[in-house]
């Protein structure tokens, strides 16, 4: 008789559970009946932009166990269920502890298999294809794509590796995908970045509204604090708009669910509403903001041939131009609440509803947004709307009233954005275009002019879009799974990547999609196999130290970008006429140019945190956060733009993280106002100082229609996103056996009625099709997200359900920034 | 690309297996003996693990309907189903399945029931909402993090009736103050007793678990009636005619 597998489960179970009776506890139970071995020590989540804090607990080199920090202000000692599973995540079977090459007979062979190389060779290829790729076409040729999940140490190196070392201002972070549309529209209307609100406006609002913001799913824990704020305050209201159904809505006092695209319409009909029942806040508008109208038919930022690019009157055109209040209040008398309604597919009473909130003098009204208005072709115009309500009413930079983008990424505020790994940004808010700027730079970093170039580089999109082109050759992605996350993956990443002219390099601490795309595979050491530092979305730096080994010959992604500068030599790199303006450099490597330079590595050893590990410093013999840190604070204080200081970089190591700007050892909550923010002065009350006049700008923007529709051949909206169990594209996730097993593959959300029409059922396996690829998946007509007839919704996570084969890489003109939102799909029975 | 692999494998191992525990039970005469002693020993009543599949009759009816065709099993297009196996605790050759390790996932055409040539699986239950296979309970609310206030209810996410078998129940969290806590809560009057919630369960053990129905449920004497309860099935006071009296109170708070 044989042994069927249930009993040999069964029988198993049964042994393990005899062995346990009266000999060891489990695993959980025994960490914490005997807690001497283990060493705690303050963390920060790896997921999303909250920032939660985490003590990180460490026995024989290995993360044995985490907890909430039950002190932090962010998350009181409370997780979501990614953060639950934090210890587990560095530990999947595939972690990847060698470099691997494509070879074929013992050479780098784009064709041939992965196989181990030394660091030595990996440096060695990667020295020979960058020079060449320099040599032959220009530092436009070389690229680098990196992440908001990089630490701030490691995006400063990054940045200056290229911009200070390259020459060049080909590199763009994953944040352009999550929040560029935020950042356009901060830099128009306030000339500096990032939310003037902080966390604490969650208890001291009244009402919250959710512009395109699943924030039960994807920000679990201020979603928390938003419901107990619900719960205790009396009448608190939330508000939540989508174009579908999602978790958001249990909490919902006020259900809009609105055609993709007519949140343009919404907000204006919103700001008409303000005028028309004389409820704007004169004094403010008059003394505090700049009203301007924006250039209009921009198109989509597609390529320069595409239909759509060549039909745009102006197209990428971002200027917009001052008007008076009266013109203003003509251009949005048009969104009448008739039209609003009527475009939106929203009843009037709900969007009346909602503009008697604003209006409402007596209530403090935070905006919540993320990627519904982000990845969207018109995010930035559809950011700057949000902010022209909170003017008009003057509901702005103060406890519990403003506007809030909210980030996805730990540290897209304090790596991507703050430090400036945008192709067009320097560091601390600086730009490529503006002379002064790269003066600045060139000054702290030592460089001579004219090695910044004053063009900013490609952009994620345009990255892929060169890659494919051939136009961009050597190439290095950190820290980010791109190919599965980057929009039109058929048409433009996977094309790009295999294209025979390039050489691309991965580092990732797992096997995901885009590693095993490219030519070179750098293994990665991740969280808290190094000292790091995130910035959340409320502008709180955090420090982490470094508390276990990675594995195997794995390396920092800090410890690659330095240890490459090594293998370049400015004489290759730089324009002979560039380097004659600083001889002294001649012959030196980037290495010693940037890094060993007598700035960088003024911070000795003796210095690191007792008692800790730090394995990057020790290889290179000095402490190398520290000096990237401060030398990144000179920009903050010594640059043209005041507003984003941060502490010594002791302090962070102390504290549970500072909000910036933080003057005199104080952290700021409200920025913009006085006696909250140190940069406004007695008497002032409010002041934008982005700008000279400290005005802020209202900026109208009408609607205009998105890139791709539903039509009769493709006749459904694709709206894409995430899920709370899975991190982006999984990579961590879905190596945690629990989160898989909760969510273990995509599925495509649909109306039921449309799976009716269909004859299809919830479960049944479908193609999922667009104009530019297709991918078989499953129906879930019951679930968690509820779209209405004409949509399906599918999330992104799943590296076996590519769902960027299916979008389009339209892009919002100004910010760059995919609309991952809308495009046009079919389903058909598999 | 969907990794169904494991899906099609789990049901060619459960129809062979199945055509083995039927050719073992009907050639062999000595183990036929010892099939039929087990058989004796087996209990009649469900071990709390098991559970029947949608449209199943009251466990006695049950087996006495079920002839053990394995045809239900053998159309479940999920490794949900297998049959009792000689020497288990459920009665041999019926049909269950065991939440944690693969739960029903609730068909709309319901092919076990379609299949089921004896009624043991009621053809009267046409929509797969209505079967009640058991009911889910939060069985350990110190250990489930919804409880403990972390964001998980990933029970209450992959439930196929979400925000009607299972709903969160919003309460402020004393312990952290400035959160809140989303407790899931089972409605016996939706819930399926699919499993889903169980499987998923993220805990070592899961917190939440889906017991037969009559093992899961109280039940009040019927000596004692909800008087809400009984006021909304009459849609009016069980007794009328009651009037209120007007109470003597200071003219302004009129």
């Amino acid at each position: 008789m044989t042994i069927s597998r249930r009993d040999f489960i069964k029988t198993n179970a049964a042994l393990a559970a005899a062995a346990a009776v009266g000999v060891t506890l489990p695993a959980g139970e025994s960490a914490l009946a005997a807690d001497d071995g283990i060493r705690w020590d303050k963390g920060v989540c790896r997921f999303c932009g909250t920032g939660c804090g985490e003590l990180i607990g460490v026995r024989n080199d290995k993360i044995v166990a985490v907890q909430g920090d039950p002190d932090s202000p962010v998350n009181k000692g409370l997780n979501c269920i990614k953060g639950y599973f934090l210890a587990k995540i560095m530990y999947g079977k595939d972690r990847l502890t060698k470099p691997l090459l494509r070879m074929k007979n013992g050479k780098f062979d784009k064709n041939g298999e992965f196989a181990p190389v030394s660091w030595d060779q990996a440096f060695d290829i990667m020295a020979e294809k960058w020079t060449a790729a320099i040599k032959k076409n220009g530092p436009t040729s070389i690229g680098m794509f990196g992440s908001g999940q990089w630490t701030i140490f490691e995006g400063y190196a990054a940045v200056k590796l290229m911009k200070a070392g390259l020459g060049s201002n080909n590199i763009d972070p994953n944040a352009r995908h999550c929040m560029a549309s935020a950042v356009g529209a901060f830099m128009r209307a306030f000339a500096l970045d990032e939310p003037m609100g902080c966390y604490d406006d969650l208890e001291h609002a009244d009402a919250f509204v959710l512009w395109g913001s699943n924030m039960a799913e994807m920000h679990p824990i201020l979603y928390s604090r938003m419901a107990n704020t619900r719960l205790t305050k009396p009448g608190c209201e939330v508000h939540v708009m989508s174009t579908f159904r999602h978790r958001n809505f249990d909490l919902s006092d006020n259900d809009i669910i609105f055609t993709p695209q007519t949140d343009l319409v919404i907000a204006n009909y919103i700001a008409n509403y303000i005028i028309q029942n004389g409820a704007v806040n004169k004094e403010f508008m008059d003394k505090h903001i700049n009203v301007n109208k924006t250039t209009t038919d921009i198109g989509y930022g597609l390529r320069p041939g595409h239909p759509l690019q060549k039909k745009a009157k102006n197209p990428n055109k971002g200027k917009f131009t001052k008007i008076s209040f009266d013109e203003y209040a003509k251009l949005v008398s048009e969104y009448t609440l008739e039209k609003a309604s009527k475009m939106s597919g929203v009843a009037p009473e709900k969007l009346e509803r909602l503009a008697k909130l604003y209006a409402d003098p007596n209530k403090k009204v935070v905006s919540f947004w993320t990627m519904g208005c982000n990845q969207h072709t018109r995010g930035v115009w559809m950011n700057g709307l949000i902010y022209n309500i909170h003017f008009l009413v003057g509901k702005i930079s103060e406890p519990g009233n403003g506007p809030f983008s909210l980030t996805g990424q730990p540290s897209a505020c304090g790596t991507a954005r703050e430090v400036g790994t945008f192709a067009h940004r320097l560091p601390a808010d600086l730009v490529v275009k503006k002379e002064g700027h790269r003066k600045v730079a060139e000054k702290i970093w030592n460089i001579p002019p004219g090695v910044i170039p004053p063009k900013p580089g490609f952009h994620a999109v345009l990255q892929n879009r060169k890659l494919k082109d051939g136009k961009l050759n050597a190439y290095w992605v950190m820290c980010t799974n791109n190919l599965q996350a980057a929009p039109n993956m058929n048409e433009e990443g996977y094309p790009g990547y295999r294209n025979p002219k390039n050489f691309i390099v991965v580092s990732d601490p797992y096997p995901t999609v885009t590693a095993m795309a490219a030519d070179l595979i750098l293994p990665t050491a991740m969280w808290m196999e190094k000292e790091g530092a995130y910035g959340n979305a409320e502008r709180r730096t955090q420090f982490w130290r470094q508390q276990v080994s990675s594995p195997g010959e794995s390396q920092s992604d800090m410890w690659q970008i330095v240890e490459f500068s090594k293998r370049l030599k400015v004489d290759d790199i730089w324009p002979a006429d560039v380097l004659a303006k600083k001889p002294e450099h001649k012959g030196k490597t980037l290495y010693e140019v940037l890094f060993a330079n007598g700035q960088v590595n003024k911070f000795p050893l003796s210095e690191l945190q007792p008692g800790f590990q730090n394995d990057e410093s020790h290889d290179f013999g000095f402490y190398v956060q520290k000096g990237l840190f401060e030398e990144y604070r000179r920009f903050q204080f010594e640059g043209p733009k005041k507003g984003h200081e941060m502490a010594p970089f002791e302090t962070y190591h102390k504290n549970r993280g500072m909000r910036w700007p933080v003057i005199d050892g104080k952290e700021t909550m409200w920025r913009y106002r006085e006696d909250y923010d140190p940069h406004v002065k007695k008497g002032e009350g409010v002041r934008f100082y982005g700008r000279k006049d400290g005005r802020a700008n209202l900026i109208f923007a009408p609607y205009e229609p998105p890139a791709e529709s539903p039509d009769k051949e493709y006749d459904l909206w694709l709206v894409t996103g995430r899920v709370l169990e899975h991190w982006h594209s999984g990579t961590m996730t879905r190596r945690v056996p629990e989160l898989y097993r909760a969510f273990p593959n995509a599925k495509v959300y649909m109306n039921p009625a449309d799976a009716r029409a269909r004859e299809l059922r919830c479960g049944d396996e479908v193609k999922l099709q667009t104009r530019r690829g297709e991918l078989l998946t499953r129906i879930e007509t019951r679930g968690r997200n509820k779209p209405p007839e004409g949509m399906v919704f599918i999330p992104f996570f799943d590296a076996s359900q590519l769902v960027n084969k299916l979008t389009l890489d339209a892009t919002d003109p100004l910010s760059k920034e995919a609309d991952f939102k809308k495009c046009a799909c079919r389903v058909v029975e598999a | 690309m969907v990794s169904d692999k494991p899906i099609e494998r789990s049901r060619v191992n459960n129809r062979r297996r199945f055509l083995a525990d039927t050719a073992r039970i009907t050639c062999g005469v000595a183990i036929f003996g010892l099939a039929l002693g087990l058989y004796s020993k087996q209990g009649r009543s469900l071990p709390a693990t098991a559970l029947r599949p949608p449209g199943a009759l009251s466990e006695e009816d049950f087996l006495g309907a079920c002839v053990r065709c394995g045809q239900c099993v053998r159309d479940c297009p999920y490794p949900t189903l297998g049959l009792a196996e000689l020497g288990g605790e459920v009665t041999v050759g019926t049909p269950f399945f065991t939440a944690r390790e693969a739960p029903c996932e609730m068909c709309e055409d319901i092919p076990c029931i379609a299949a089921c040539p004896t009624g043991a699986l009621d053809p009267g239950v046409t929509d797969i909402d209505d079967a009640r296979m058991g009911l889910a309970v939060l069985v350990d609310e110190e250990n489930c993090l919804a409880f403990l206030g972390l964001r998980c209810e990933v029970c209450y996410r992959v439930c196929p009736l979400i925000g009607k078998a299972i709903t969160l129940e919003h309460q402020r969290n004393p312990r952290a103050g400035m959160l809140a806590r989303f407790l899931p809560t089972v409605h016996s009057d939706r819930c399926t007793g699919c499993g889903k919630c169980e499987e998923t369960c993220v805990l070592d053990e899961a917190a939440i678990k889906v017991f037969p129905i009559e093992l899961a449920k109280g039940k009040r004497g019927s000596h004692y009636r909800l008087g809400w309860g009984e006021k909304q099935k009459a849609g009016k006071p069980r007794v009328s005619g009651i009037i209120e009296p007007p109470s003597r109170r200071p003219e302004a708070r009129l």
